[in-house]
């Protein structure tokens, strides 16, 4: 009675509490995990998860430089994660490094925590911080598509998902990745006379759509830029085969007619992009999906390939982990807060500012 | 479907001509009758689903998915179409169901112009259940009649023509007695069949076209083998008559590229569907001419890509076309006589037939090309009267030359009177396209004017060629080292009496302009210098824009 009074009245004032379910109101908040300025934090564990700046201690999803922040105290993350963080700012980008390997839970204060493949990059992990009374997953960045270069994610019942959202519009639902890179080699065969620069992410995508490249068949050595190298030896070294891969610092960039080069995003737009003979410009990010950003982006050939879950799968990811709230921490929140609170989750934008597209901000930075 | 549909993606974010080319080239022989040839059709404008409307497609969706989701979708999209293809559900999956392949080009086409309204809905319902998103986005683009993907009909039948030996002009005479899916066309290029007999009683015959004269050039010319006609800024257009089977008169307006414009200018129809008229195709210019006097472009952009017109719009701005050219009379094709030939048979003809309508493109004397010079520059005292301002330049023919389709080099010139220029100060800067992707080469110009904190810089125009690659380096850097904000592709840069740089803008005229902030519009505006020397707060006024306005005004 007193539930129904206050959906009826609140329903004016609030879509969102208006679509809570009664039992949502009758559990306890949650307790583990709040988010605060410097990120999400748990006061039981005393750590942060993927904090936005200095903290002493940091659980780190993914090696993403706006999850995956130089100067912590103590880190604790996947191995992959702690290498490439190394590989990338240096060995001394934190005081304690803290290995933690999927699916091995360890006592922090008076809570579990443990690490579970996110399927996003390499080393990427959901963060289930637990206690008797309440499981919390935090999803970090994820996707359900099959990725050859890393581990597939698996979902974790808890009663509290915190997930991204930065393809929450219904409008993102991502093809077949393969289909997009025989778009990329149908290309190449059309205009053998003019190079195919690919922009895409350094970190993950770049080593993905290579994979992708060689798995549908292209045998001509890749070529890719200076931006890219220390990532892709060390997924090679981690057991991926990438076939012969050239670096364009050696090359002779005016002689790559009819070759696919990978590249930065912003690089596509870069003085360094002219000398190649007449470039194709290449996009591969799930935003490719909207024409108009293709168009904003210059993108001559956009290529839809996305390591971040679309609508359907951050959909059904919500209902795998059969949670009772979603949190979500960045990306398109709304429209996802709509369809939770419709099938009766409590649902809430975080806001988190700080975290967003890799792709996009790398690009931001250097146009 | 699915085959069309890539095409029309990969066309919408292809930048270059050639490349473009190349792509339909590679889909047209790729792809089976009658597909391509529906595709052809889509491209050259002629397909049309009367009843195939935005408000079907919006009511197709809301019967479909959550209204705040749709709403939030299309505000993040910002395209019907493409929003609904995005959005569309995949059809439930039913245990045993075959689903059917997705339907082909012409199976759509085919079946959607079978359909009767009623049951419209339901058939393009299952169509977007079989197809993908990029599917799903051009049948929707296909039916709404928006493709806009950058590829003109001439560009397609040019690609088409690449596939066999032959020339695009060729496709374009025969072009308007064909229709969809062209079979016999596609058996013609590719050499299986004969060229198809055109049974049009008032064919297209492709236009001949002149090149641009240079200073170096007339050393080698000599006057008395040239004659000179004002050319008339107005749309260059082919009037042809004939009789159909039943002895019916059937008169067409084709533009230059061979487009039916007829429609838009029936006062033009009815002089040349006059018994008198006869079977004839004269080439000419389209103007609006009030009184006797010639009225300016702007006059005629009213009349311009309408489909249809109304008697207020006829009186208010009569259609008028001024005859260069006789290409046929009564049966006789008088392409292969020489110029001086063809023009007396047209003068004789607009003598005896007297149509409404139509008058006789007068010559401009001139013994030396000293004498020719000063009457392009002051055509006014040279004969052109009160009607100089609807001039821009002079035409030369060699009175030998015969009627070739294309732009040979050599028979005709083009000597297009000096442009107007003005200094203007750059603004904004936006990243070109293909080659030029990497460089800022899309100029935004202003000029000032008093603003409420005196002098501020207004926008005039947007030129994005005129300069050398050389030029280009040179003002991508300076862009690059004034910026001052960012918003997506374009770059806003320091504009001010102290830091601004300068532009010599070169332009065809002005007009006032409704849309525009500061209430005119340039035509054909280019950078014709760059004035690293002269400081911002020197460049022009916007009275000085607003007077070049007033002097076509006078001529009113």
């Amino acid at each position: 009675m007193v539930t129904e009074r206050l959906a009826g009245a609140s329903a004016i004032f609030s879509p969102l509490l208006s679509r809570v379910h009664p039992y949502v109101v009758a559990m306890a908040p949650p307790h583990l995990l709040a988010p605060t300025p410097a990120g999400l934090y748990c006061a039981t564990g005393d750590f942060y998860i993927d904090p936005l700046r200095p903290v002493p201690r940091a659980l780190i999803t993914h090696a993403h430089s706006d999850h995956a922040r130089r100067g912590h105290g103590d880190v604790l993350a996947t191995r992959e994660t702690l290498d490439i963080m190394a590989l990338r700012y240096g060995e001394d980008f934190c005081a304690r490094r803290q290995v933690a390997a999927y699916g091995q839970s360890q006592r922090i204060g008076d809570v579990d925590v443990s690490f579970h493949p996110a399927g996003h990059v390499l080393g990427s992990a959901q963060v289930l911080v637990a206690d008797e009374r309440q499981r919390i997953v935090v999803s970090g960045d994820y996707k359900r598509a099959s990725d050859p270069t890393c581990a597939a994610f698996e979902p974790v019942a808890c009663d509290v998902f915190i997930t991204e959202a930065t393809f929450g519009l219904p409008v993102f639902r991502h093809p077949d990745a393969g289909l997009e890179v025989a778009k990329l080699i149908a290309s190449c065969a059309l205009f053998p006379e003019r190079a195919h620069l690919v922009g895409a992410y350094a970190l993950g995508k770049a080593q993905r759509l290579m994979a992708l490249i060689r798995q549908q068949g292209w045998e001509r050595p890749i070529y890719i830029h200076g931006a890219l190298e220390k990532i892709t030896e060390y997924y090679a070294r981690e057991g991926t085969d990438f076939g012969e891969i050239r670096k364009v610092s050696v090359a002779e960039r005016s002689k790559l007619a009819g070759e696919i080069v990978i590249c930065t995003p912003a690089s596509l737009q870069d003085i360094w992009s002219r000398k190649f003979p007449d470039p194709v410009a290449a996009l591969a990010s799930g935003w490719m999906r909207v024409r108009a950003r293709a168009r904003q982006r210059g993108v001559e050939l956009p290529l839809v390939v996305s390591d971040h879950a679309d609508w359907n799968d951050l959909c059904a990811t919500i209902l795998e982990t059969q949670c009772s709230q979603v949190w979500i921490t960045h990306g398109e929140a709304d429209a996802l807060v709509h369809w939770a609170g419709g099938i009766g989750l409590d649902a809430r934008p975080l806001h988190l500012i700080g975290y967003g597209d890799e792709e996009e901000a790398a690009a931001e930075a250097q146009t | 479907m699915n085959r069309f549909a890539h095409l029309l993606d990969r066309l919408a974010f292809e930048h270059g001509r050639n490349s473009k080319l190349r792509i339909l080239a590679d889909y047209f022989r790729h792809t089976d009758d009658p597909d391509r040839g529906y595709a052809l059709a889509a491209m050259t404008g002629g397909l049309t689903f009367a009843h195939a409307k935005a408000g079907l497609i919006r009511t197709l969706i809301s019967e479909r998915t959550d209204q705040t989701l749709f709403e939030m979708s299309y505000d993040y999209v910002g395209d019907l179409s493409e929003t609904v293809a995005l959005l569309w559900p995949a059809p439930p999956v039913r245990e045993g169901h075959n689903f059917p392949p997705p339907p082909s080009l012409s199976q759509v086409v085919e079946t959607l112009h079978a359909t009767p309204k009623a049951a419209l809905p339901q058939v393009l319902a299952q169509f977007l259940d079989q197809l993908d998103e990029t599917g799903r986005w051009a049948l929707l683009k296909l039916i709404t009649g928006g493709l806009r993907i950058g590829v003109s009909a001439r560009l397609a039948k040019t690609a088409l023509a690449s596939l066999g030996d032959v020339e695009p002009n060729a496709i374009e005479e025969i072009w308007p007695g064909l229709a969809p899916p062209y079979l016999d066309l596609f058996a013609w290029i590719e050499g299986r069949a004969d060229k198809p007999v055109v049974s049009d009683p008032a064919p297209f015959r492709a236009a001949m076209l002149a090149h641009a004269i240079e200073e170096t050039n007339f050393a080698s010319l000599k006057p008395e083998d040239f004659t000179a006609e004002w050319k008339w800024d107005g749309v260059r257009v082919q009037a042809v008559t004939g009789y159909d089977e039943a002895g019916v008169p059937v008169g067409r307006l084709y533009s230059r590229t061979g487009e039916d414009i007829s429609g838009a200018f029936p006062d033009v129809l009815e002089a040349i569907c006059a018994r008198s008229f006869g079977a004839a195709s004269i080439d000419g210019e389209l103007l609006i001419v009030r009184e006797g006097s010639v009225e300016s472009f702007g006059a005629l952009q009213q009349r311009l890509n309408r489909k249809k017109v109304d008697a207020r719009l006829i009186a208010e701005y009569p259609a008028h076309v001024r005859a260069y050219d006789l290409l046929s009379e009564d049966g006789e094709d008088l392409r292969s006589l020489p110029f001086a030939q063809r023009r007396m048979r047209l003068a004789r003809f607009l003598e005896t037939r007297a149509p409404a309508r139509f008058d006789l493109s007068p010559l401009v004397p001139f013994a030396t090309w000293d004498a020719l010079a000063q009457a392009r520059r002051d055509p006014a005292s040279a004969g052109a009267g009160d009607d100089a301002n609807a001039i821009e330049g002079v035409m030369l023919k060699r009175v030998d030359s015969i009627y070739v389709p294309g732009r040979p080099t050599g028979p005709w010139w083009k000597w297009k009177r000096d442009p107007f220029t003005l200094d203007a100060v750059l603004m904004y800067a936006q990243r070109g396209h293909g080659k030029r992707s990497s460089f800022y080469s899309d100029y935004t110009f202003g000029v000032w004017r008093q603003g409420s904190e005196g002098d501020e810089l207004v926008p005039v125009g947007k030129a994005y060629f005129g300069f050398t690659d050389a030029e280009l380096k040179l003002l991508d850097k300076w862009v690059r080292d004034h910026t001052v904000n960012r918003f997506g592709p374009v770059r806003e840069v320091e504009a001010n009496h102290k830091t601004g740089l300068v532009l010599e803008v070169a332009f065809e005229g002005v007009q006032r302009s409704a849309r525009h902030k500061s209430g005119v519009a340039m035509r054909f505006p280019r950078v014709s210098r760059i004035r690293w020397d002269k400081p911002a707060r020197d460049a022009d006024r916007l009275e000085a824009v607003e007077a070049l306005i007033g002097e076509r005004k006078r001529a009113d």
